[in-house]
């Protein structure tokens, strides 16, 4: 605990970084693998196709690709930039199909009502079929966000500022508490994160509360 | 709200391709504006098919579909749907949206505020027996019957001179189903509207019709006729047969009762009356 107190100030920085470096990725796999997911569903074709590509992107091992992402956009080699894409890389690659499943998962009875009833295509998206596809994105988004905060520790590796700053320095200088704190922070701050995502997935979707609840009797 | 012109809905040598099937070939009707039209007929035979091609929902492959005299593929199609009625079962429903934003849906499409919308759902829901007591709540927590109420109210709130049905009543009891039946043919008689009615169910055919065709595979059109008529005379074995007469199981019959014509089954026992 004394290392702890003697260290605040480089604690906190650390954790900061670690959340400038995860909610960005986060919000970017969500903004791109939505989209896709929902492509995935206008054929079987589309669906093969952005599926496989996708799904291959999470085994590209890590290292080589935060060494590779700096040549190909032209950034700094130790930037927090080159993290967030990376992170977004397999965050896609991991929500993709959730994201295909979620739309999949909306009645197509419901679809067919939208359009019968003379949604635009836009207006049906956005009204419809986000909101019913809703509960599995959210789902799938909580493992992309525990997924992109514990990965972002091997940013450290290649010296990118993060809670894995405090794994790697405290191994190599073998302060235990440091590389404690470093694994304490990481899983609170997955619990932060995911506890908040489940909080905003139960209050956007009043409907799926009240299921099961006493039904109306009269015909 | 009385609708002065009713419109009619001619299919023109309608031809419909899924895959390699014709699932509609060379059907030309009539169907005149204000009638209530049922499209009987056993899965397969294209009536959902037939139905959904006047508000574009399935896209012919030749042919065309005239609404009062006027080709709707050369309509906008959304403006188009909003001015149709569309009902189908219950499961169609907005799992995600209460009574009252599922019967707004239209006017709030067409742009109407969001009060005014309100209003003009709530008048909607009392035209079909639903309280304001149920407009806050979601769909899951109605019963089967308000669920189909809900379904009629959302395609009436739409102010539309022609409605579409599609089999709403398949998934209800049977006794909600007759009270349904009932003040759908009520709804018509108040409104005049132009109804076309899809189902498999002979006995719900011959309650609503006022004229009813009988769909065999491919959209052939086996007998087109009143109710009395496809009673007293089927055209042809498969009519016979939909009707129960040529297996004995049902043989349904007319029989006058006073003025009224009562539908008796092979035992003499009234399943219904003829409202016309």
């Amino acid at each position: 605990m004394n290392w702890v107190a003697a260290n605040t100030a480089q604690i906190v920085g650390l954790l900061l970084a670690h959340v400038a470096i995860t909610i960005p990725a986060i919000l970017l796999s969500v903004a791109v693998a939505v989209p896709l997911g929902r492509l995935a569903q206008a054929s079987g074709r589309a669906r093969g196709g952005i599926l496989a590509t996708t799904g291959i992107l999470y085994a590209i091992p890590s290292l080589p690709l935060v060494i590779v992402i700096p040549a190909v956009f032209g950034l700094p080699l130790r930037s927090a930039a080159t993290m967030i894409i990376a992170l977004t890389v397999y965050g896609v690659a991991l929500l993709a199909r959730t994201a295909a499943d979620a739309f999949a998962s909306v009645p197509a009875e419901v679809a067919a009502a939208a359009t019968a009833t003379g949604h635009t295509s836009g207006a049906q998206f956005l009204h419809v079929e986000l909101p019913l596809a809703m509960p599995v994105l959210i789902a799938g988004t909580r493992v992309v966000a525990m997924s992109t905060i514990g990965l972002a520790t091997i940013g450290a590796l290649i010296g990118i500022p993060s809670l894995g700053s405090l794994l790697t320095d405290g191994f190599q200088r073998g302060i235990a508490a440091e590389v404690a704190t470093g694994i304490v922070l990481t899983l609170a701050l997955a619990a932060v994160v995911d506890g908040s995502l489940w909080l905003a997935g139960r209050t956007s979707q009043p409907w799926t509360r009240v299921a099961g609840r006493a039904r109306g009797v009269a015909a | 709200m009385p609708y002065t012109s009713a419109p009619s809905v001619q299919f023109d040598r309608l031809r419909v391709r899924y895959r390699d099937t014709d699932v509609l070939q060379d059907v030309s009707l009539t169907i005149e504006g204000g009638s209530f039209t049922v499209l009987l007929g056993p899965s397969g035979s294209g009536k959902t098919t037939l139905l959904r091609t006047v508000n574009r929902m399935v896209d012919p492959a030749g042919g065309r579909v005239l609404l009062d005299g006027s080709d709707v593929s050369l309509q906008n199609v959304v403006r188009l749907r909003r001015s149709i009625g569309y009902v189908m079962q219950a499961s169609g429903l907005f799992p995600h949206r209460t009574v009252l934003d599922n019967v707004a849906t239209v006017p709030r499409l067409l742009g109407v505020r969001r009060e005014e919308a309100r209003t003009t759902a709530l008048a909607a829901m009392a035209r079909v027996g639903l309280g304001p007591d149920l407009a806050h709540r979601y769909p899951s927590q109605l019963s089967g019957g308000q669920q189909q109420r809900v379904g009629v109210a959302r395609a009436l709130a739409a102010g539309p001179r022609i409605m579409l049905m599609d089999e709403p009543f398949g998934a209800v009891d049977p006794i909600t189903r007759r009270a349904l039946q009932h003040e759908i043919r009520q709804l018509h008689a108040g409104t005049g509207v132009t109804i076309l009615f899809v189902t498999h169910d002979v006995d719900e055919a011959l309650a609503l019709g006022d004229r009813i065709l009988v769909l065999d595979a491919g959209g052939r059109v086996a007998q087109d006729a009143t109710p009395t008529g496809i009673l007293t005379n089927p055209a042809d074995d498969f009519v016979a047969e939909m009707l129960g007469t040529a297996s004995g199981d049902r043989s349904l019959r007319i029989q006058d009762a006073r003025g009224a014509e009562l539908v008796v089954d092979r035992s003499g026992r009234p399943i219904g009356v003829l409202e016309r």
